[in-house]
This record gives C-alpha cells, structure tokens and sequence, in this order.
C-alpha cells in the first residue's frame, strides 16, 4: 500500500513515465499531455504568484512596521507597486490593455522600470572589469595561460589586432572555434548527461531531497 | 430625338460593360510565364494529427512573387489557409491551433489552389475567390492585375500517427541508457562499492556554513532565475536541502530570495523539511525564503541590496543564471563572503569561477545531491553516467576517424557511412 512519501513518489513515476511515451506517441490523449501539463502549470503558477506578492508586500509591511533600518525604501516598494497595480488596472478599462501607447502604465514602464533595468545592466560592464583583473592576475600557470589567451581572443576582435598582425583575428577564431568549443561541448554533454541522471533518479524515487 | 436616346443606352451599356469588367475575374490563356510552377499537399508525418504541409517547386524567375493557398474540403467549403506568402518561403502549413482548433479536421478530404501574383493580392479578389466552387488552372485579370492560378492538388487527408519514427534514435538512445541505469542499480543493490571523485565544491558547504555561523551572519542562498520546470534549478534545491540541515545542525539563518513564486513556495517546503529532519523545526522560518520579483534586474537588485545589508557570510548561486550572474557574484564578493556557485549555462561558468570561491561546473551540479548523500543506489546513476560519457567519447572518434578518411581521403564508403552515422544521431 502506497502511504507517506509513496504517494508523491508513486505520482512522479506514473507522471515521468506518461510524458516519456507522449514523446514518442504523438496520437491523441499522448500528444496533448505536454500542452495540457504546460498549461496546469500555469495555473497554478498564477496562485502562487498570489503567494509571491503577499510574501513580498508582507516583508515590507513588517519592515515599515517594526522601523527597520531603511524602512523608507520598503515605504517606496510598497507605494511604487500600488501605484503600478492602480494605473495598470485603470488603463486596462479605459483603453482594454494596460499596454496601450497613450496609458500612463506604458509611460512608467517606459521611464522607470526600462531605465531601471539599463541602469542594472550596464552595472555589469564594471564587474566584468573587476572580475577580469582578479581573474587575468599571473598568479600560477592556469592564469598566465588565462591571461595570454584573453589578449589574444579580445586583440584579434578589435581593428588593432588585425593591424598588429592579419593572423591575429584567424588564431582568435581558431581559439574560438577549437579549443573553446570543444571545452564548451564537452561540459554540455556532461550538463545533459547529468540532467539525464537527475531526471532518472527522480522518476525512480532514488532522488527524494526534493520531496517536503 | 430617337438617336440621341440610342447613343445615350450605347453610351450607358458601354460604361456598365467596361465598369462590370474592372471588377470581375476575366480569365486569359497562360500569358503570366509560370511553367513549372505546382503545388503539392501532404499530411504532416509524426504529428497528432489536423495538419497539412503544402509545398511547392518554382522556377528561380518566380523568387520574388507572392502566394495565396485556398483550400476546399469534400463539403465544398472554401477557406483562405495564407495569403501572400513569398514563393521563396517553399512550404507552409495548415494546422488546427489553440486560436483556430477546427481548422483542419482529421479524415476529411481537402483540396489545395494556389494564386501566384505579382503584387501582394487584394482583398476584394480573396473574397470572389472564396465564392468560386471550383477555379480553373490558368491566368486570370482582376482590376488590371495578372496572376495565376495553379492545378489543384489531390485530396489530401490528414492522420494522427500512432508513433513519432523521427525519435526512433532517441529510443534506442533511451533503451541503452536504461539499461546501463538498471545494470549499475543492480550492481549498488548487490552491495559493490561505487567510487565518486572529490568536488571541492561541495567539501566547502560545511566549511562556508561553520565560517558563516562563527561570524554571526546569515547564509544566502539563490537559486537564480529559473522555474521549477528547469533541472538547474531542481539540482539546486537539492543542494538546498543539504545546505539547510548544515543551516538547522550550525543553528544558523539562512535567507532564499527568489525570483519565482513557484520556487519560493517549494525553497520554503525543502527548508522547513530539512531543518525538521535536522531537529529544529522552531528555527525556521517561512519569511526567510521571500519573493522578490519576476524581473531579471530588478531581481539582480533587490538581491544585491539584501546582500549589502545582510552582510551574509556564505553565498551559494545554485540554479540557471544568465546577464545578472557576474552582478550578483562581484556584490557577494565585494562583501567578503565566501561563495560557492553552479550553473548549467557554460556562457556563465567564466564569471563564476572569477568572482567566486568554488564553483560547480556543470554535471558537479548535477552530481551534487549525491556527493553530498554518498548513497550506493544514488552512486549508481554517476557510474552510469561516466560509462555512456565513455560511449559518446568513443562514438566522437570514431565521427572524427571516419570524416578524415572520407572528407580528407574521398573515400566514398567513408562518405556513406559518415552520412549513415549522422542521419542516425539526428532527432
């Protein structure tokens, strides 16, 4: 008898087993499994972005009751996400999308949320700065042999490269298309391989940290 | 008076005849050159069914003229499937879709025509040629303009299939795999020792978490900006649950901000199972693993704050990362945390292993769960793993020795059987 973790366990097998024969068996009820799963999915996805707002406006209510250090910005989340929430929904009836070019939800998306996002981005441009001296020091032989070939792959991409030497682009795109690539493909087919275990351990109860 | 009035109704029909022509579909002998031009209709094969493929060969002088599919079914109903279609596009598809199910029904008998046209077609036109039961093959004029009009095709029928035999490699693929699966469970059950080599990475859990609780700082642990659905992401909750026992045993806090509220409600049932197995259900607590937003920077953000605020003293990036993985790295290393990172995405690695401390690369992610578990059934699946990593290797020589003996030497029987080796491995 299937009782305790046998029962999730046993839903998982029977699950993992029907969606490996709809990968092979196209004919319906097999075909649409995948789509109708997807579309569950998403259902309960929606529920649970419920669950996500209210731990996310919870926080910041905690916060702002209890005074925290910076409560201010809590103050800001909270007001910024009802006020998107009130004109999202606002434009949605007077315009039947909240995405409409005259909205006023399309102007803060616009200027706010967008230059937000650039802002974080290009943030990236000065880690990777940082990352790289770290990285590129000549501390051991991994490193040097590191730091040669990233001024060889990044000369050989600029106009100064080829003017150094016509064979500098041709050596960055051999490193690129040889070495690298086979380095990169050989840790995706241990990527897949792994996903493969992963799934197979799953789907025979032999991997169960995941179960509550 | 009597000739006024004749020259008048002359005048009258003239108009009328010369007005009703601009409007109406006359058809010529073949003066649009469109010799070799014809369109053929088959089911989709390997699909579930209510699909047809339409298809069509041109001469090179047809490159740049449009195409419009009707189709007829046995009823006699007339439906327009595309219209203006660059001829060079070759193939479209009439299939039953989420917003159009009844497109195309299964079994029924459905007759294509194609209208060549130089000019992108009009919408008066489409709607007489809706009205027509049946078009003959040819050229025809409508308000000035040619086009053609092609043969149409024979019935064409369409059927689910019962099996996908474009997978056939990936069955036998499954079947092998299955096996090596079975043969080393067998092995582990019987009670054989299983090796797996040291992951750096994953001896330092215990040591970032001693080092974080002799600090007094909480633990971070993100699971990046993945779903529930993505294997990364699930071999990171698998090394949550490692990570949270060591949290519960050190009694320390560890804190999950997560970008998807799926993976937050399942963080905070791993969390709380963990610290429960571990004895101390009374230290978790559920606002630890919050939500912070659905939004790649914004969540890049709200997480770098938490960590410039919560100073934590152990960082683990285990999930799917992508643009935000090095901005979340350099802010945990800024802090001085130690961090200890996995991803599946190879484009990704590179930041990792500069920013963090230990990073697990790849399958070591993969592999984490049962590193850290060392159990002989779990072992099984890694000695597996490593036996078809030797199949694939073997099978990659043996590609890279018979393409040089037939795209080096032109040895045509290495030709066919490199050609044979690469229809089998392809999906």
């Amino acid at each position: 008898m299937l009782k305790g973790k046998g029962i999730p366990i046993f839903i998982t097998f029977l699950t993992g087993m029907i969606m490996i024969i709809s990968f092979f068996i196209p004919h319906k009820p097999f075909g649409d499994i995948e789509k109708i799963s997807l579309t569950w999915y998403s259902i309960i996805a929606g529920f649970t972005m419920l669950l996500g707002v209210d731990s996310l406006i919870g926080m910041h209510f905690r916060k702002l009751k209890r005074k925290d250090e910076n409560w201010f910005f809590s103050l800001v989340l909270i007001i910024g996400f009802t006020a998107t929430v009130v004109v999202g929904i606002i434009e949605t009836v007077r315009f039947g999308t909240a995405f409409d070019e005259r909205s006023y939800f399309t102007y803060i998306y616009n200027y706010f949320i967008v230059p937000l996002q650039s802002t974080m981005f290009s943030l990236l441009a000065f880690f990777i700065a940082s990352a790289a001296y770290r990285a590129f020091r000549a501390r051991n032989f991994d490193a040097t042999l590191l730091l040669i070939t990233a001024i060889i792959v990044m000369l050989g991409r600029v106009p100064l490269g080829e003017q150094i030497s016509p064979y500098l682009p041709k050596f960055t795109e051999w490193i690129m298309q040889v070495p690298q690539m086979a380095a990169k493909r050989g840790i995706g087919l241990g990527i897949s391989l792994g996903a493969l275990g992963v799934s197979i351990r799953i789907i025979l109860g032999i991997e169960r940290s995941y179960l509550s | 008076m009597l000739k006024r009035t004749l020259l008048l109704i002359l005048f009258l029909i003239l108009s009328i005849s010369l007005f009703s022509e601009n409007d109406s579909l006359i058809f010529l002998e073949n003066q649009f050159p469109c010799e070799g031009f014809y369109i053929t209709g088959r089911d989709i094969p390997n699909d579930g069914g209510s699909g047809i493929e339409i298809n069509w060969s041109f001469p090179d002088s047809l490159d740049n003229c449009f195409l419009t599919v009707l189709r007829r079914d046995e009823f006699g109903n007339n439906s327009v499937v595309a219209t203006d279609l660059l001829v060079s596009s070759k193939q479209v598809r009439d299939v039953s879709s989420d917003e159009e199910p009844s497109r195309v029904k299964d079994g029924i008998k459905y007759y294509y025509t194609g209208i060549l046209s130089k000019k992108i077609i009009d919408e008066n036109l489409l709607n007489i040629l809706k009205e027509k039961s049946y078009l003959k093959n040819g050229t025809y004029i409508f308000n000035n303009d040619t086009f053609y009009v092609t043969s149409e095709t024979d019935a064409v029928i369409s059927k689910a299939s019962w099996f996908n035999l474009s997978r056939i490699p990936v069955l036998i693929s499954l079947i092998i795999i299955a096996f090596v699966f079975l043969y080393y469970l067998n092995l582990a059950k019987s009670g054989k020792e299983l090796y797996i080599r040291k992951i750096n990475g994953l001896d330092a859990v215990e040591e970032a978490v001693g080092r974080s609780t002799e600090m007094g700082k909480p633990i971070m642990y993100i699971l990046g900006i993945g779903y529930v659905t993505d294997i990364p992401t699930i071999a990171g909750l698998t090394i949550l649950s490692r990570v949270s026992k060591k949290v519960a045993e050190y009694e320390t806090k560890i804190l999950v901000p997560s970008y998807d509220p799926v993976v937050m409600t399942t963080a905070q049932e791993v969390v709380k199972e963990a610290f429960t197995e571990a004895g101390r259900p009374d230290l978790y607590n559920k606002n630890d693993i919050m939500y912070i937003t659905q939004d790649q920077f914004g969540y890049a953000a709200g997480v770098d704050g938490m960590m410039m605020r919560e100073k934590p003293g152990a960082v683990f990036l285990q999930g799917l990362f992508f643009a935000e993985s090095l901005i979340l790295a350099e802010t945990g290393h800024s802090i001085g945390a130690i961090q200890i990172s996995g991803t599946t995405e190879t484009a990704q690695l590179p930041f990792f292993v500069a920013a963090c401390d230990y990073t697990l690369i790849g399958e070591e992610m993969m592999a984490a769960s049962v590193y850290l578990q060392k159990e002989p059934m779990m072992l099984s699946s890694i000695a597996a793993e490593d036996l078809l990593k030797v199949f694939i290797m073997l099978l990659i020589i043996a590609g890279f020795v018979i393409s040089i003996f037939a795209f080096g030497f032109n040895i045509g029987l290495f030709k066919n059987l490199f050609d044979h080796l690469v229809n089998a491995l392809q999906v």
